[in-house]
C-alpha cells in the first residue's frame, strides 16, 4: 500500500526543499576502477562521466557484474578511483585520506544495504543514534533527533526494540531513518529493496520517494526491479563498466 | 563515554561466551589477589611494629631445644615483662588424623603471656596444680566433646616414657576460650602441664622448643629481641629471636620458596587466561567485521574502530578482574582463619598488582582484534570478502 500519508507531518528538523536546485551535485569525471589479482588486472569501470543533479532520485540498474555497486561506493566515499575525479557538493573526494573520507561520509552520506546491517546488539533507536556520536550534539539533541528520524519513517513505535524483533521491511526502515539522522546531502542506496517482498518494497520506495520529494534528498539508488527503478526520477543503466544512457521515468 | 552504550552492548553479542570468558577472568583473578596476598605476606621482612610477644628459638632450628637455665637471663633484660617456655608435644589422639597441636608449657607463666586465653580461675588453679593436667581450647571442645575430668591418652611421635612407651595420658582440668572472635578461631589446640612431661620423658630433661617473651612496652619489642640474641651469642645456644608473627610465618617459609611457587602457579594461570580471553576478543571480532565496515561506513574513523575493540576488552577484563578481587578479599579471610593468627589481607599493593595485571592484558587480548577491525577494508567486508 502506497501511503505518503501515512507518514507523520514534517516535524523533521530538515529544511524541505521541494523545487530541486537543478546544479550537478556529484559530478563524475574520467573514472576508472581497476582490480589486480595477481598478474591479471580487471578494469570494472572504464573512464566513466557522470553528473547527479541536486535534488534527483536516480535509479542505477544493469546486469549483475557490470559495476554498479563499485560505482555508488565511489561516490559514497567507501573506496577511490584508480583514476578520475569525483566531486560531490564541488569538493573532491577521490584523494581525501581515509580519516578525511570518513569524516567526509558521517557528515554528507547517508547509506542504504540490502541487508539492512543494522547492529543487532543495540535497539532501533540505538542504531539510529550511532552517526549523531559523531558530532557534537548534546544526549538531549541526540535523542530529538532520533526521535523524529524515526517519527519519519514511521517507526516511533518500535524504539525500543531490537533488529530481530523487527520484520524486514520495519529493519529497512530503522536503516533509512539512520541513513537520514544527521541530515545528510546524499542517500546512497545498494538494492534497498532486494531482500523485501513486493508489497514491503513498494512501502520502502514511497518512503524513499517522499524523502526525495519532500525533504529534497538527493538518491541515488542501485536496483534490478524496474519496478523499483520506476519511483526514481532518472533512470540509467549500466553495462560491462559503462553508462548506458536512456531515457527518464514519470 | 557517549560509546560506552555501545561498548557495553558490544560485550553481550555472546552471551554464554560472555559468561564463561568471565568466570574465567574472574577465577584466575581471584587466586592472583589471594596468592599475592599470601605472598606479600611471607615476603615481608622482620616486622617489630606493635608485637607484644616474642618467640625465642634455638638459632639453627625451631626443632632443636633450649636449656631452662636461659630462663633467668632472659627474664633480667630490660623491658621483658613475663618469661614462658613450650615445648611440642606432637600427640596423636587414638588415630592420626586426630591431630591437634599440643605443647607442653609451665601453666602460670603462660597463661600470664597469654592474656588472650579465658578459662574460670578454678581451672586455671587446676591446672597450675595438676602436674598431669590439660586445659583443652573451645574449639577441641566442640570437635571431640572433652569435659572436665577426661582422660586423654595421646601417643606421641617424638616423646618416649621412662617406661619406654609413647602413650601418655592427661587429664582434663580446664576449657579455655578466645577474648574475642578471633582468638576463638585458634582455639583448637591444647596446653599440657611441663611438669609430669619433663619427669616422666626418657631423654631432653630440662630443656623446651621455645622462650616466649611478654613485652612490657611493643615499641621496645625489636631492641628487646636483639639483646636476647646477643645475649647468647657465642653460646653453644646460640637464639633467634622473632615476634610471634613473623615466627608463625617461619613455619610456613620451611615448606619452600612462596615466592616462587606463587609465581609458577600465577604464571600457568594468567598463560591459560591469556589464551581463553584473546580467543573470545578475536572471535568477538571475526563475528562482527561486517559491523565494524558499517561503523566505518556510517563516519567511525580507523582510530575509533580500534578504540571500540581495545575499550571492550579493557571492560572484559576489568569486570572479570574486578570481581575477582573482590572474591579474593572473603577469600583471604577465611585463609586468615585456617593460618592461625596471620592475617592474610588483599593489601593496596596487590590490588595495585591487578589493576596492572587488568590493564595489560587487556592490551594484550585486544591489540591485535583491535588491528584487524583497524584495517579492514569497507567494501571488502560489505561485499563478505
Ligand atoms: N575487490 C575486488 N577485487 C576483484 N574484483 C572485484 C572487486 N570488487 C568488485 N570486483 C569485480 O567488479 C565487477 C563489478 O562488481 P560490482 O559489485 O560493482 O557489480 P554489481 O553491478 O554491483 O553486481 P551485482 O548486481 O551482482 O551486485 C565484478 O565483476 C566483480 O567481480
Ligand atoms: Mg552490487
Amino acid at each position: 500500500m502506497p501511503v505518503p500519508s501515512a507518514f507523520p507531518p514534517p516535524q523533521y528538523t530538515l529544511k524541505p526543499d521541494p523545487e530541486p536546485v537543478m546544479t550537478a551535485l556529484v559530478s563524475i569525471r574520467g573514472v576508472s576502477k581497476r582490480y589486480t589479482r595477481g598478474k591479471q588486472t580487471v578494469e570494472v569501470l572504464a573512464k566513466l562521466d557522470l553528473d547527479i543533479a541536486s535534488g534527483d532520485f536516480l535509479a542505477l540498474m544493469g546486469p549483475s557484474g557490470s559495476g554498479k555497486t563499485t560505482l555508488l561506493n565511489l561516490i559514497g566515499g567507501l573506496d577511490q578511483p584508480s583514476d578520475g575525479e569525483i566531486r560531490v557538493n564541488d569538493k573532491r573526494i577521490d584523494q581525501l585520506s581515509s580519516n578525511a573520507l570518513a569524516k567526509w561520509r558521517a557528515r554528507h552520506v547517508g547509506f542504504i544495504f540490502q541487508f539492512y546491517n543494522l547492529l543487532p546488539v543495540l535497539t532501533a533507536e540505538a542504531n539510529v543514534e550511532l552517526p549523531l556520536l559523531l558530532t557534537d550534539l548534546s544526549k538531549a539533541q541526540r535523542k530529538k533527533a532520533v526521535a523524529a528520524a524515526l517519527a519519519v519513517v514511521g517507526l516511533s513505535e518500535r524504539a525500543t526494540h531490537k533488529p530481530n524483533e523487527l520484520s524486514g521491511g520495519q529493519q529497512q526502515r530503522v536503516a533509512i531513518a539512520r541513513a537520514l539522522v544527521a541530515d545528510p546531502t546524499l542517500l546512497v542506496c545498494d538494492e534497498p529493496t532486494g531482500d523485501l517482498d513486493r508489497k514491503t518494497a513498494d512501502e520502502v520506495l514511497t518512503l524513499l520517494q517522499d524523502l526525495n520529494r519532500n525533504y529534497g534528498k538527493t538518491i541515488i539508488m542501485v536496483t534490478h526491479d524496474a519496478k523499483a527503478a520506476e519511483y526514481a526520477t532518472h533512470q540509467l543503466h549500466m553495462d560491462k563498466g559503462a553508462l548506458v544512457v536512456s531515457g527518464a521515468a514519470a | 563515554m557517549r560509546f560506552l552504550p555501545l561498548v557495553w552492548a558490544s560485550l553481550f553479542h555472546k552471551k554464554t561466551r560472555l559468561v564463561l570468558t568471565l568466570l574465567s577472568l574472574t577465577a584466575a583473578f581471584m587466586l592472583f589477589g589471594l596468592l599475592q596476598a599470601v605472598s606479600v605476606l611471607f615476603s615481608s621482612g622482620a616486622d617489630f611494629v606493635g608485637a607484644n610477644r616474642l618467640i625465642t628459638q634455638a638459632r639453627v632450628s625451631f626443632t632443636q631445644p633450649l636449656p631452662l637455665a636461659l630462663l633467668p637471663r632472659i627474664e633480667a633484660i630490660p623491658g621483658v615483662a613475663r618469661v614462658a617456655y613450650s615445648q611440642f608435644f606432637g600427640g596423636i589422639y587414638i588415630d592420626e588424623r586426630n591431630f591437634f597441636p599440643q605443647f607442653t608449657v609451665e601453666p602460670e607463666r603462660l597463661l600470664d603471656c597469654y592474656p588472650e586465653w579465658k578459662l574460670p580461675a578454678d581451672q586455671r588453679e587446676a591446672f597450675i596444680r595438676t602436674k598431669t593436667g590439660a586445659i583443652v581450647g573451645r574449639k577441641l571442645v566442640e570437635k571431640y566433646g572433652f569435659k572436665i575430668g577426661d582422660k586423654i591418652p595421646l601417643k606421641s611421635f617424638i616423646f618416649t616414657k621412662k617406661d619406654g612407651t609413647r602413650a601418655w595420658e592427661w587429664e582434663v582440668v580446664g576449657i579455655f576460650d578466645g577474648q574475642d572472635e578471633d582468638w576463638a578461631g585458634r582455639s583448637n589446640l591444647m596446653y599440657l602441664n611441663y611438669g609430669h612431661f619433663d619427669e616422666a620423658r626418657q631423654f631432653g630433661q630440662g630443656s623446651a622448643g621455645v622462650y616466649i617473651i611478654r613485652v612490657a612496652d611493643p615499641n621496645e619489642s625489636e631492641r628487646i629481641a636483639n639483646d636476647i640474641d646477643r645475649q647468647f651469642e657465642n653460646s653453644p645456644d646460640e637464639t633467634k629471636t622473632q615476634t610471634e608473627k613473623d615466627w608463625n610465618l617461619s613455619f610456613a617459609r620451611q615448606i619452600g620458596d612462596i615466592g616462587l611457587i606463587v609465581t609458577a602457579i600465577l604464571g600457568a594461570v594468567f598463560f591459560t587466561i591469556l589464551l581463553v580471553t584473546g580467543n573470545t576478543m578475536s572471535q568477538a571480532v571475526r563475528e562482527r567485521i561486517p559491523e565494524f565496515a558499517v561503523l566505518k561506513t556510517l563516519g567511525f574513523s580507523d582510530g575509533k574502530v580500534t578504540a571500540l575493540v581495545l575499550a571492550e576488552a579493557f571492560a572484559l577484563c576489568l569486570i572479570g578482574g574486578l570481581i575477582g578481587m573482590v572474591l579474593a578479599v572473603g577469600a583471604a579471610k577465611v585463609v586468615s582463619g585456617l593460618l592461625n593468627g596471620s592475617p592474610v589481607v588483599v593489601q593496596p599493593v596487590v590490588w595495585l598488582q591487578a589493576l596492572a595485571t587488568m590493564v595489560a592484558l587487556a592490551f594484550a587480548v585486544g591489540i591485535f582484534p583491535a588491528l584487524r577491525a583497524r584495517r579492514l577494508q569497507i567494501v571488502d567486508a560489505l561485499a563478505g570478502r
